[in-house]
């Protein structure tokens, strides 16, 4: 059963003193509903790590849309893309012939806590999000014979694609020296190597039927493997992880399956650039290049890659990330992204991984 | 002096520390903290082992500015480091706390380090 992209709508990312949850995914909801022409909708899923109890009930309340099934999905930086899961899975099934699927998020500034960690770990320094993912890319720069300067070069390409988004919370070109100069972190990342955890609403309306002209052609969500030291679980300990495969690769050769296609047939990414190492990390382990070759694939596909800014420029509200990815991929495969344009799109791959683990790969077509 | 947390490590009388973890003969695999079921396999025929002390430097860094929850000393190492024998990647506080005087493979030992409030933890030299 065909299940397509009736409308999108997204609140920018940013910070927004005084405007709650609430009043985002309103604004979010309304744009994809209108998109969609106002169908009846029989349920709704609401992706969201910090927002508390009944965020999307919330929504719907203030616009007098409840009554319908409300879930509220946490799965941490996937937890829209979950929500697209779930909303796909129901529509294929029969159940509904039309869903809601949104994100809102207001996160805490600073350095994210997360309840993940028990208290003794953030008191004894084990839980230092940024520092992970150094570590995570000092391997890889190791074993993908990168180095800073790729990093760096990440962040140049995806800052100017930024500026074209008005959704987007930096829109300043950057450069590489510039990129160099901004403080270390934790070695090998510098502070504009790192995405700004902030505010922001995605909504997706999901329907049975392939009048809209885009097709939700597979959304797939993956827990990790147990095993390696440095994935999205953060253990205090691992295994030899050579053998494991991650998170993100079981999502997206699900999705591949689920639609169909293979990396060779994508033409634009969305993927989780959380820091400038992750996204280098997503182009082996969406199998859009051999390990090793990411330097090649920045040279080559670079353009295709984040076209909307990626979270290095619109910054990473959890719970609508996904969503997100997926309303620039629709803009993208609709011809509608204006300057950020990749010519032809005709199949779009979104992808978040995080906290959990949780990797969620969502393909769209047209 | 108090341990950051029970079950971690057994503190010596003489100030040393030996971390506590399990080994499952069924999967052939070490793990850290100590859990009553293999976290790699599922299996239950979890032995109780001293770690050893001896390991290789296997990824680090450092964190400039304190975390939440953290009221340590700031910078400090933080990495893994492979223990030898066991083939275990250990999550750990580092000594050296400046990333350019460290080396992929270099030979590291476990100590026991303080923090505020005289609670021991343990680190990697």
């Amino acid at each position: 059963m065909n299940v397509e992209i009736a409308g999108v709508g997204i609140h920018p990312f940013g910070r927004f003193e005084g405007v709650t949850n609430t009043d985002m995914g309103v604004h979010a909801v309304r744009c994809a509903l209108a998109e969609a022409g106002d169908p009846p909708f029989q349920a709704a899923f609401c992706g969201t790590a910090y927002g508390g109890v009944a965020s999307g009930h919330k929504v719907l309340g203030a616009i007098a849309k409840t009554g319908v099934p409300i879930v509220d999905v946490e799965a941490g930086c996937a937890s829209g893309g979950a929500a697209l899961q779930l909303a796909a899975g129901a529509i294929r099934a029969g159940q509904y012939e039309c869903a809601l699927v949104f994100g809102v998020e207001k996160m805490p500034k600073g350095i994210i806590r997360s309840s993940f960690f028990e208290p003794w770990r953030e008191e004894g320094g084990l839980a230092a999000t940024p520092a992970y993912f150094a570590l995570r890319a000092q391997r890889l720069l190791r074993e993908a014979g990168l180095t800073k300067d790729h990093l760096a070069h990440v962040v140049v390409k995806n800052r100017r694609h930024g500026v074209h988004n008005p959704n987007a919370m930096f829109r300043k070109e950057v450069t590489v020296d510039e990129v160099l100069a901004s403080r270390v972190v934790s070695e090998p990342l510098h502070l504009w190597m790192l995405c700004s955890p902030n505010e922001g609403a995605a909504a997706v309306v999901l329907r049975r039927g392939s009048g809209s002209g885009v097709t939700l052609a597979s959304a797939r969500l993956r827990s990790h493997l147990p095993g390696s030291v440095l994935g999205e679980a953060t253990p205090l300990a691992g295994i030899d992880d050579a053998d494991i495969t991650p998170p993100s690769t079981l999502a997206v050769d699900d999705a591949y399956a689920e639609a169909g296609i293979g990396p060779d047939d994508v033409d634009v990414v969305e993927c989780q650039d959380t820091d400038a190492a992750r996204e280098l990390l997503a182009y082996q382990e969406l199998r859009l290049c051999a390990p090793g070759d990411q330097a090649k694939v920045l040279v080559e596909r670079g353009d295709t890659i984040n076209p909307s800014g990626g979270l290095l420029s619109k910054g990473e509200p959890l719970g609508a990330s996904g969503l997100g990815q997926v309303v620039e991929l629709v803009h993208q495969l609709r011809g509608e992204a204006g300057p950020r344009q990749v010519e032809n799109a005709r199949v779009g791959l979104a992808h978040t991984v995080g906290r959990g683990a949780n990797a969620c790969c969502v393909i769209v077509t047209r | 002096m108090k341990a950051i947390h029970d079950g971690l490590f057994d503190l010596n009388d003489d100030g040393t520390i030996d971390l506590v973890g399990g080994y499952s003969p069924g999967s052939g695999h070490y793990h850290f903290p100590l859990l009553d079921t293999c976290p790699y396999s599922g299996a239950t025929d979890i032995e109780r082992v001293t770690l050893s002390r001896a390991g290789a430097l296997w990824a680090w860094t450092a964190v400039t500015a304190a975390p939440p929850g953290y009221e340590g000393p700031v910078p400090y190492g933080f990495g893994v480091v492979e223990l030898t024998r066991e083939r275990l990647h250990i999550v750990t506080r580092l000594v050296e706390s400046d990333p350019g005087r460290l080396e992929f493979g270099q030979p590291m030992t476990l100590v026991a380090d303080s923090l505020p409030g005289e609670v021991v933890t343990w680190a990697f030299r």
